[in-house]
């Protein structure tokens, strides 16, 4: 085989009797049955959430963006603050499929798939807040560089908000070529096991017409290989201009050279729990344990506290630099995030980012599954409330003390956020039923390596071998070195 | 125009199937193509195909992005559209390199995969010969094209090979129209001497549910 995994590591497919058939139809089954009924009361609440965000996103663009609770000086918050939480958590997808693939690991396989569609589900939403805060929506393509009428009057290359426009843009369509491409073998997977005529004719559409030859699996690896390799800086440079919308301005609290490296690692922090938060439900409710199993939750649980740490850092770092700096203002930022009156905010942030998950340093923790649910949707909490903090607390105690206001969100601000979440959750939901939830050839392909029925064999070859050992050696060496030897 | 008539390997394991490629190879009968519902390491070295220049191509639409960002926003910033921002330089590299980043990875990817396609036949509505509808789930298949001039000794070999290295069911296929996505003729091929004629015209869905009665 391609490779050797030692026997006593964990299968990354569990389950026993697994065969290739069995793979498909465990996954390709989720999209032929009729949904469960915890489906529909998903997707209900999901469309209903959704619709009200539509209805607020309308009474917005009609009304215009004095139905938020901006004021004089908080004039970016819900918004802006949802939009980072969305983008951030459209990180994890391609980091789990492009930076896991470049250093090969292999359990990414059995979460790539659902993670990279919550990525572009996620940044859909995220999209949406920028264009909505335009105000004058149907405006919205005066951001792009074109030849125009109106002067010609070109956009500013130097400003970080256009920076923005070309990386979110591209990490969408390339994240959705990356996501598509690995799609289109297993649609033509469900569309050969498709038993109407107009159900094989759509899936083979959206196969586009694959067959799974030779040519076509070397030019798919190599190009999933490139992909991975121009979407991992890719990921790294969307997060950290959005970094820059902030940390080239000159508002203290912003205005720090960290920012880029910390919101990259924050960024990746909350992708990873929206993957767990999702995986978790999708594999009780499709029946995946065997494919998304706990070692997977433990890997995913590894990468949270290391980059929940690296936050950490961050915060602390941020809070040493603005006392160490001397500066008066710098250092009434900080001071004012952490003590001032949105206290509470920095306290959720803190607790939620920096403490809880500590606790994955201890095993039996990261491989409990119901704690890991809890823990996820605590780092969401927390990943939203840092955003909301590095906003809110730097502008409400703005230059003038007149003008000091205490920040508080209006209804529709409220109803465009839970609206964004609803789409979300609409689109995870439905991509749930219609599409492969877990790239099957991509299991398939570490079946014969790193499967519980792989493990039997291989086993039984290290028993032959440890007895044909022992006969030549004596028993005192047998147990020692047998493990070591790559038979 | 190639031919419509094609002999099928099924294996149930890569190994046999890279088993089999050998043989053929070791007896210099020319493989047409191998199918597999992942992608297998070695394979298409076995079958002695060329590196694909796929990021070749990557890198060319790549530099292209680069070259087109950095002239237009330089002809934009200092030529077309200059402002003065406080005296700064209107060529200000360092905020250009950002969205020439940017753009190379959009060209290289989107360039890429339009390649991908292009090259692979893939595009909605692609009419796809599909030899065997398992093979995108369990089963790996080689396939043989032959037409009226490919010898009854020659198919016999081909059909005793794939028997003779494992493989589990081995037919001969027809496609009867090129714009039906789905109507072809399959023939079971019997004993390893026998040549694939046609027995009776079943459709592929019957033979494959006579197999699965069978195997249960």
């Amino acid at each position: 085989m391609s490779h050797y995994e030692s026997p006593i590591r964990e299968p990354l497919i569990q389950g026993e009797n697994i065969t290739y058939t069995k793979i498909t139809d465990d996954i390709v089954g989720t999209t032929e049955k009729a949904p469960p009924l915890s489906w529909w009361i998903g997707f209900l609440i999901s469309a209903t959430c959704a619709g009200i965000g539509v209805v607020a996103i309308l009474w917005t663009i009609w009304q215009g963006i004095g139905t938020w609770g901006l004021n004089k000086t908080v004039n970016w918050a819900w918004d802006i603050t949802n939009f980072v939480w969305w983008v951030g958590i459209g990180h994890a997808g391609t980091l789990i499929s492009a930076v896991l693939l470049l250093f090969r690991q292999k359990w990414r396989t059995g979460i790539n798939r659902a993670a990279e569609a919550m990525t572009i589900f996620a940044v859909i939403c995220a999209g949406l807040f920028p264009l909505i805060h335009m105000g004058r929506l149907w405006m919205g393509f005066f951001i792009f560089p074109y030849p125009n009428t109106r002067g010609p009057l070109w956009v500013n290359f130097n400003s970080p908000l256009l920076w923005d426009v070309f990386a979110i843009s591209t990490y969408l369509t390339v994240s959705l070529l990356f996501w598509y491409s690995g799609l289109m073998p297993d649609f033509a997977t469900i569309r050969d096991r498709a038993k109407g005529k107009v159900r094989k004719f759509i899936y083979n559409a959206l196969s586009f017409g694959w067959t799974g030859t030779a040519k076509q699996w070397q030019r798919f690896e190599s190009l999933s290989l490139i992909l991975a390799g121009l979407a991992t800086p890719l990921v790294l440079s969307v997060h950290t201009i959005v970094s820059f919308d902030f940390a080239t301005s000159v508002i203290p609290g912003w205005h720090t050279t960290i920012f880029p490296p910390y919101f990259v690692a924050g960024a990746i922090f909350s992708g990873f729990a929206m993957v767990e938060t999702l995986m978790i439900i999708t594999r009780k409710v499709l029946k995946l344990e065997n494919y998304i199993t706990v070692g997977h939750i433990e890997s995913m649980n590894k990468i949270i506290v290391l980059t929940g740490s690296i936050v950490g850092v961050a915060y602390i770092t941020e809070l040493v630099i603005a006392w160490y700096s001397g500066y008066l203002y710098e250092q009434y930022a900080f001071a004012n995030r952490a003590t001032g009156e949105y206290w509470w905010a920095y306290a959720i942030m803190m607790t939620c980012n920096v403490i809880t998950p500590q606790l994955y340093w201890i095993k039996k923790f990261r491989r409990n599954i119901a704690l890991t649910f809890i823990l996820s949707i605590f780092v969401n909490i927390g990943m939203w409330f840092e955003r909301f903090v590095i906003i809110v607390t730097s502008l409400h105690n703005d230059f003038l003390p007149s003008s000091w206001l205490y920040f508080l969100q209006s209804p529709v601000d409220v109803a465009i956020y839970i609206g964004t979440l609803g789409i979300f959750m609409t689109l995870f939901l439905l991509f749930a039923r219609a599409f492969p939830v877990i790239a099957i050839a991509e299991v398939k392909s570490i079946y014969s390596i790193s499967s519980a029925e792989a493990r039997k064999h291989q086993l039984e070859k290290h028993k032959k071998f440890e007895e044909d050992y022992k006969e030549s050696f004596g028993a005192e060496y047998a147990k020692k070195d047998v493990y070591d030897t790559n038979y | 125009m190639a031919s419509n008539k094609y002999i099928v390997g099924l294996f149930d394991h890569e190994d046999k199937l890279i088993q089999a490629i050998r043989a053929c190879k070791k007896e210099n009968v020319e493989i047409t193509d191998a199918l597999t519902p992942f992608p297998v390491h070695g394979l298409e070295d076995e079958l002695g195909y060329q590196d694909t220049r796929l990021h070749t191509t990557g890198f060319m639409f790549g530099i292209t992005g680069t070259f087109v960002a950095l002239s237009v926003m330089t002809w934009i910033m200092t030529t077309n559209y200059p402002i003065n921002f406080g005296g700064k330089p209107n060529f200000a590299l360092p905020s250009f390199i950002p969205i020439t980043f940017e753009l190379t990875v959009l060209f290289a990817s989107v360039g890429m995969v339009m390649v991908y396609c292009i090259r692979n036949g893939l595009f909605p509505g692609a009419v796809p010969r599909i030899l065997d509808e398992r093979i995108t789930d369990d089963r790996f298949a080689l396939s043989f094209e032959v037409d009226e001039n490919t010898t009854q000794e020659h198919m016999d070999k081909i059909v005793s090979l794939l028997k003779g290295n494992g493989a589990v069911e081995v037919s001969a296929k027809e496609f009867t129209e090129d714009t039906e996505i789905f109507e072809v003729e399959t023939t079971e091929v019997e004993g390893s001497s026998s040549a694939p004629k046609p027995k009776s015209s079943r459709k592929k869905k019957d033979a494959s549910e006579d197999d699965s009665k069978s195997k249960s």
